[in-house]
């Protein structure tokens, strides 16, 4: 048994925090200049060109890259011989709300969907805790804009609609979201388990770099069809027409129901945060 | 394309000269409102009272900036997506508001009420909101400090980059610009 204290992951979260909200990651960085490169569409290249302008900026000086600072979701993958000497979910919070006030993030969390009151320190946070074997714990925090998550859309399928169904479905979310959540986006996908299970797919779908393709053939060939498919549409950077509307679409895949085909379609945009940490 | 210099305020006139598709630098004294400060506007309308803010050829900013570190303006700055103001926009522009800056897409109700009175929707490059801050100089909060992010604040703005998205005609720069890219494959 592993000895960590809460206050290291504390301490992490608050640095993952300020870090992932003002540098863009390296993955993304080259995607967007290669499609810059390649974007046909004058307009459409000069926003490419104001977007990397923009992360550049935002890290010389410090600043967060994209005003909506999101709500910080948090992954832990949490080794079952770690023991932690404190309340592990009051520590990630705390984190949060150090690095929320420490980073001059925006604070754009309610205590209640109805009532809407900010609770003035970005928490709660959402917290994902997955059991690994290990004496290990590695933090992932994942800051989400609501730009792009209220574009985001999930829909129970039938076993017959099958891949077309699937595929159909995904370019359908992004065509009906257009300029809304500031393209160029990153897609994220969930196909199967339970409606819950392919939501959370999804959103762990946005955390793998853009530059890593599904590992099983099969998924990576149609994450690259839809890319393909979701780039036909038009739709551009900030939706002014141009080829360069997705720069990845991320695939997660799980055994599901025999009576089911669930799939979610989580959308995030040109900022696409996370930042890693092994404690 | 040229871009067009734009000093506030706007007038109706001014509003009714610009389409879509038109690139503007916009200096001169704006302000900041989303969803919040939107819904306590027109609730003060609809019970007949003063709004804290004179709304006459105002163009008002979609945003809820980062906090500014110490010695700046303001934080992080960019436009939020404007579609969550559909449902007060209207009574706004009745009200003499003539530009709307933001991102996304906007209802018929609204395009409806700028065809009407004239006012002009604007959109900011979204995820930009650290080249986007380099442009506000001054900011007060003038409104609901108790918003936090959402307070109405009166910025003073000096060739903040914008485009016309919809005109005052109801042209629609994410239909044209989108058949017009589609056209040449």
């Amino acid at each position: 048994m592993r000895q960590i204290s809460a206050k290291q992951i504390t301490d992490t979260v608050r640095r993952l925090c300020i870090e992932a909200n003002c540098i863009l990651g390296n993955d993304l960085r080259e995607r967007i200049a290669a499609a810059c490169k390649e974007e046909p569409w004058s307009q459409a290249q000069q926003i490419l060109e104001k977007i990397i302008e923009n992360y550049k900026l935002a890290e010389e000086r410090q600043m967060p890259i994209c005003q909506d600072t999101g709500m910080a979701c948090v992954f832990l993958k949490l080794g079952q011989d770690v023991h932690v000497d404190g309340d592990i979910n009051e520590a990630i919070h705390e984190g949060v709300r150090q690095g929320y006030a420490q980073g001059y993030l925006r604070k754009s969390v309610v205590r209640d969907p109805l009532d809407r009151v900010n609770t003035g320190d970005n928490t709660p946070a959402m917290i994902y805790i997955e059991l690994v074997p290990g004496d290990q714990i590695e933090i992932t925090v994942a800051p989400k804009g609501f730009g792009s998550e209220n574009m985001s859309q999930i829909k129970m399928l039938r076993p017959s609609d099958g891949v077309e169904g699937v595929k159909d479905f995904v370019v359908r979310v992004v065509e009906e979201a257009g300029p809304n959540p500031c393209p160029p986006i990153v897609v994220g996908v969930g196909i199967g388990g339970t409606f819950d299970k392919a939501a959370y797919m999804a959103k762990k779908a946005l955390l793998r770099d853009v530059d890593t393709p599904n590992s099983n053939p099969y998924y990576q060939q149609l994450e690259r069809e839809l890319l393909e498919r979701i780039n036909a549409l038009g739709i551009g950077p900030q939706g002014f027409g141009g080829k360069t509307t997705a720069l990845a679409v991320n695939i997660e895949a799980c055994p599901t129901h025999i009576a089911g085909l669930p799939v979610a379609v989580n959308i995030n945009c040109h900022v696409t945060r996370h930042k890693t940490e092994v404690i | 394309m040229a871009e067009i210099k734009l000093t506030m305020p706007l007038t109706r006139e001014a509003a009714r000269s610009l389409k879509a598709g038109d690139s503007c630098l916009i200096s001169g004294v704006i302000y900041t409102a989303r969803d919040a400060a939107h819904k306590r506007l027109c609730d003060l309308l609809k019970e007949g009272k003063d709004l804290p803010l004179d709304l006459k050829d105002t163009v008002i900013y979609f945003v809820g900036p980062t906090p500014a570190r110490p010695g700046e303006p303001i934080g992080s700055a960019g436009p939020t997506t404007s579609y969550r103001m559909d449902a007060y926009s209207p009574l706004l522009i009745q009200q003499g508001q003539t530009g709307m800056i933001g991102k996304g897409k906007r209802g018929s109700e609204v395009v409806d009420a700028m065809k009407q009175y004239g006012a002009v929707y604007f959109g900011a490059i979204g995820g930009c909101g650290a080249l986007l801050s380099n442009c506000i100089k001054k900011s007060e909060i003038v409104a609901y400090e108790d918003l936090g992010a959402e307070a109405i604040r009166r910025l003073e703005v000096v060739d903040f980059p914008v485009i016309v998205v919809i005109d005052s005609e109801g042209n629609n720069l994410y239909e044209t610009g989108k058949a017009a890219y589609l056209e040449t494959l």
